[in-house]
């Protein structure tokens, strides 16, 4: 079953025509990563599946709740950690107090951060901060968690910490959508990658076809990247 | 004149001064917000319209305003004043001059906010008051409380522009005493009570201030 289709999507900002035509579907328990150089409208494409952005033509179907990491977290600071992860579930969802709570803790502790309930995200290093956004976006139970580039904010040292997490989900079936920049990682986590370039799709494959194909733009991307 | 009478009449002014300054934070801040959503609204006419609101209310003098409040009624209308109305037009007056202040306040305040926080509430799902009252607006107090402080020893200080329209307060008595009693004493005690009202405003405003740096 299909939890995300996105079909013949186009987006323009202004004359800069972001997405031409793009299709996009995500099967149950999917890990998809989409790479690509900067500007490809990788970001775009993900604001659209979430209706941050409205696309100009194209139709997006997607099944409840959808949750998304930012790549610079976007934790609310006037509220503690806990609170970041329980308001939503409460208020919105109007879900059992005790219920979010019990939850939410566990959450936590999932994320290695037990100790941090009643911190405030200043007090959190990059990558703590990072892991408690995904505990909030958990927190919601979504049937498709969205991640725009969310290690791209943090140090090498950090992003470690959060690919890690997201590979524990991957693991439990968990069906995400990954913006990154992590080639390694995308490879190793994803059941499918996309590479877009200048708002299409170029390859579109399993890690093994992406990584191989002979796509002139994915091997110069590739190549680029080999080369730092 | 004895000077424990002096201080009697003093008082009263303050009494008057004081009710000037309460009367208009508790008005004007509510209302201030309120403006500032009519500033920023999407649609032209109402934005225009109060951009022209705090435009006049921030251009002209404050005296000036209140005697077109005090008299306007009389000239446009043919309205007769009636004793108490003074009063009444003192409040609307300084109530609506500071809520022109106070909304431009609150408009750096909101727009200030990064863009990220409204994002991440709307994936939330919380609904625009929710995202408003629990996300933005909390954040934003934080962030003009400084301003509002500003704008409140000013007004501490402007309470005596009521005299432009026969309101007996505290710098209108003070000024009275000296010259029939020719005595300095009256203004003595009129910038002790100023101060000392500004003291506790900056105090108070210091401890709000303190109470919402839990965060940052």
């Amino acid at each position: 079953m299909s939890l995300l289709e996105m079909k013949h999507i186009k987006k323009s900002f202004g004359d800069a025509e972001v997405l031409k035509d793009i299709s996009v579907m995500v099967e149950e328990g999917e890990v998809l990563a989409i790479i690509g150089p900067s500007g490809s409208g990788k970001s775009t494409l993900l604001r659209c599946a979430t209706n941050l952005e409205t696309p100009d033509a194209g139709e997006i179907y997607h099944e409840g709740q959808v949750g998304l990491v930012f790549q610079n977290f976007n934790l609310f600071p006037h509220f503690s950690v806990i609170k970041n992860i329980t308001d939503a579930p409460i208020k919105v969802q109007k879900r059992n107090k005790e219920e979010v709570y019990e939850e939410a803790k566990q959450l936590l502790d999932k994320m290695g951060l037990s100790d941090k309930a009643d911190a405030y995200p200043y007090q959190l290093s990059g990558g703590q901060q990072q892991r408690v956004s995904i505990a909030r976006a958990l927190a919601m139970k979504p049937k498709v968690l969205f991640f725009d580039e969310p290690t791209s904010a943090l140090d090498p040292e950090l992003t470690g910490e959060i690919l890690k997490v997201i590979k524990d989900l991957a693991a439990e079936h968990m069906t995400m959508v990954i913006v990154t920049h992590e080639m390694d990682f995308a490879r190793n986590v994803a059941d499918k990658i996309i590479f877009m370039d200048k708002g299409v799709t170029a390859v579109e494959g399993t890690p093994e076809e992406v990584f191989t194909s002979g796509n002139v733009r994915m091997r110069e991307f590739l190549g680029k990247l080999s080369a730092k | 004149m004895a000077i424990s009478v002096m201080l009697g009449k003093l008082m009263e002014g303050m009494g008057v001064s004081l009710a000037i300054f309460v009367v208009t934070l508790l008005f004007s801040l509510p209302l201030g917000l309120l403006v500032s959503f009519g500033r920023m609204s999407k649609n032209p006419v109402i934005r225009i319209f109060f951009k022209l609101y705090i435009s006049i209310m921030r251009g002209t003098p404050l005296m000036l305003q209140l005697m077109v409040i005090y008299f306007g009624p009389y000239y446009i209308f043919g309205i007769q004043n009636t004793p108490t109305w003074k009063y009444g037009a003192t409040a609307v007056g300084f109530v609506l001059n500071y809520a022109a202040y106070f909304a431009e306040i609150y408009r750096g305040g909101i727009e200030s906010m990064p863009q990220g926080q409204y994002e991440a509430a709307r994936i939330l799902g919380y609904t625009k008051s929710q995202t408003f009252m629990r996300i933005i607006l909390p954040q934003v107090m934080k962030r003009i409380m400084p301003s509002v402080t500003n704008e409140t020893i000013t007004l501490v200080k402007d309470t005596s522009l009521a005299f432009t329209i026969g309101i007996l307060e505290m710098f209108t008595v003070a000024k009275a005493l000296a010259s029939s009693q020719a005595n300095m004493i009256p203004y003595v005690f009129a910038g002790i009570f100023y101060y000392i009202l500004n003291f506790v405003v900056a105090f108070v405003m210091e401890r709000i201030e303190n109470k919402m740096n839990y965060y940052r």
